[in-house]
């Protein structure tokens, strides 16, 4: 059991981070107190063409300059810094967050189709599993993730989330069941600009992650959310699926449902669970996922886990419960829980 | 009847809101009005006796979960398996609610006015006197009266929309599923099979419909008079080939 909640803004107008930290708390009972995070898009528009890297770093005089070589070799360190914290009496500080503002030379890497893309995350597999104290766990451009092990409120105020703003956020109250909780496994999972926040545990892990790991992923952080980002990443930059088509191979129709679709549909489907069965993921799971062209809920084909989606003006939301989306906007104008399996896609109109 | 109590929930935890209705029946209160509830789970949890609870708000999951005699009202709608393993007692919902409604029921009545997610009536049950109703007025989501032990669950179809579930009474040993309009056959569950709705089955669901419409202020004529498809289980036993052999 976690609790989840997302937040668009289809006019990429910013919100603060107070009114998640808010909504996100209703939940605590969802949770355990032992991971929580968040994830802001916009959140970095005076490097908005630089790939903001977080990190955690064990501490900063023996593992940091692992991690500055290895993107001198491979681009420009715009800025680096430390992301600033303020302490709490509930939050045992373990690691060092750190954030790099970096420009990868897309020579470096020049038979790809996109060069830049493919070197940050290729620095991030081999910084993460070297696993020499430095842990890079937010890579995108204009994005940043804020997680700690700790309760929704401790590790909002850690990171003093109100003084962030984004036009999408994601928010993850972690209630580990299966592997121990750590900052590392906290929600949400980032790589490039995707960023997941998942309630429930995805039991075709092992065969998703000898999927993914097959084409140069490494999965580093000893839980099973981390390979949806991947994969996200996999269908949709590096196979160009529409994001309905990447749900749809991730969460398919059932058989029995392909066999009485229409001809054009029947086949779309057939084709897609053919060609990606290894990507599908089992289990119960809510998900709810991001990037800066749209925000994406969907939930195993069966319904093991809620998912509650509010529409209110401009803003979308989508959530474990519909009492953190009043919390966030108590006029929320429509409620309505979708069908499993189906994809509620929010896109932006400007 | 007893006295009026009124409490503002805004902002408080679950447990000191309990502590104040448990209070307020103590001390001999007929109506607890609760104002001002966002999310706050199991209230009414366990209570017995006969005061009725408002809930004006989104109360959170398992509302009114043990509970053994009041009645509740909610004016909003409510979150996961509202009637949770209730004994006894009313649970009137005006809007829609979560997955799970009357999850493990066992007396008692919960009507909806709106919809209601997946697994609706997931495992009621029966004994002896002890029959709970699950009355829907709009629609319900897939794997209705799954694992349905007992009791009876009716879906009134009110949206005008047809019943699209899948699974429906999967794993039924026990208890009725009444829907409004046609259910395909495909959309049954393993170990449900269905009936036309009898004569004798409308005169024996009438007086829950008319108590249904009554509580929301509706008239019952046209529900009363609805087509109807009744899923009952295939057998008393549907899986006792699956595990043991005799």
């Amino acid at each position: 059991m976690c609790g989840i909640i997302g937040v668009m803004d289809r006019r990429r107008q910013r919100m603060d981070g107070s009114a998640i930290k808010r909504a996100l708390s209703m939940m605590n009972e969802r949770g355990s107190g032992e991971g929580a995070g968040y994830v802001a898009y916009g959140v970095y528009p005076e490097y908005k063409d630089c790939y903001a890297l977080h990190v955690f770093f064990d501490n900063t005089h023996e593992t940091k300059r692992i991690v500055d070589t290895t993107l001198e070799q491979w681009g420009t360190i715009v800025h680096d810094e430390r992301i600033p914290t303020y302490d709490q009496p509930g939050l045992r500080a373990i690691h060092i967050p750190w954030r790099y503002f970096f420009k990868p030379d897309p020579n470096r890497m020049s038979h790809s189709r996109s060069p830049e893309d493919d070197i940050v995350a290729q620095i991030v597999m081999r910084i993460n599993t070297a696993r020499k104290g430095a842990l890079i766990y937010s890579s995108g451009k204009n994005v940043g993730v804020f997680k700690a092990a700790g309760w929704p409120e401790e590790v909002a105020d850690f990171y003093r989330i109100e003084d962030y703003k984004g036009y999408i956020w994601l928010a993850h109250n972690r209630y580990p069941t299966n592997t121990p909780g750590w900052w590392g496994g906290a929600h949400p999972f980032n790589l490039l600009n995707w960023s997941v926040v998942h309630n429930g545990e995805i039991t075709s892990y092992g065969t998703n992650r000898r999927h993914i790991e097959s084409y140069g992923y490494q999965c580093t952080m000893f839980t099973d959310t981390e390979v949806v980002a991947y994969l996200f990443d996999h269908l949709v930059r590096k196979h160009g699926l529409d994001i309905d088509l990447a749900v749809r191979a991730l969460a398919p129709p059932f058989w029995d449902d392909i066999d009485t679709m229409p001809e054009a549909r029947e086949k779309l489907n057939r084709a897609i669970r053919l060609a990606y069965g290894p990507a599908m993921m089992n289990g119960p799971f809510a998900i709810v996922v991001a990037n800066h062209d749209a925000m994406v809920g969907f939930t195993d084909r069966i319904k093991l886990r809620p998912l509650v989606v509010g529409e209110c003006g401009d803003r979308l939301y989508i959530s474990s419960e519909e009492a953190a989306i009043r919390a966030m906007e108590p006029n929320v104008e429509r409620i309505n829980m979708p069908p499993a399996g189906e994809p509620v896609i929010g896109r932006f109109v400007v | 009847m007893g006295k009026t109590v009124t409490i503002d929930a805004k902002g408080m935890h679950y447990t000191p809101l309990n502590k104040k209705i448990r209070q307020a029946v103590a001390d001999g209160a007929g109506e607890i009005i609760i104002d001002n509830v966002l999310g706050q789970r199991f209230i009414g949890n366990g209570l017995r006796g006969d005061a009725t609870i408002v809930v004006n708000g989104v109360p959170g999951g398992d509302l009114c979960m043990f509970m053994s005699g009041p009645t509740c009202i909610v004016h909003g709608n409510a979150d996961h398996a509202p009637g949770n393993t209730m004994n006894a007692g009313k649970v009137i919902i005006h809007g829609s609610a979560g997955d799970a409604v009357a999850h493990s029921m066992r007396g008692g009545t919960v009507f909806v006015r709106g919809n209601i997610g997946y697994r609706g009536g997931i495992h009621m049950k029966q004994y002896d006197d002890k029959r709970p109703i699950l009355v829907v007025g709009g629609n319900a989501q897939s794997f209705l009266g799954e694992y349905m032990a007992g009791g009876l669950l009716i879906v009134l179809g009110m949206d005008g929309s047809e019943y699209f579930g899948r699974g429906v009474g999967s794993g039924i040993h026990g208890g009725e599923i009444v829907i409004r309009g046609d259910v395909d056959g495909s959309r049954l569950g393993v170990g449900a099979k269905k009936l036309p709705l009898t004569e004798d089955d409308r005169q024996r669901i009438a007086p829950v419909i008319r108590e249904f419409a009554g509580a929301f202020d509706l008239d019952p004529a046209e529900l009363l008079n609805a087509e109807f498809t009744r899923i009952v289980p295939a057998s008393a036993r549907p899986f006792a080939g699956k595990y043991t052999w005799e």
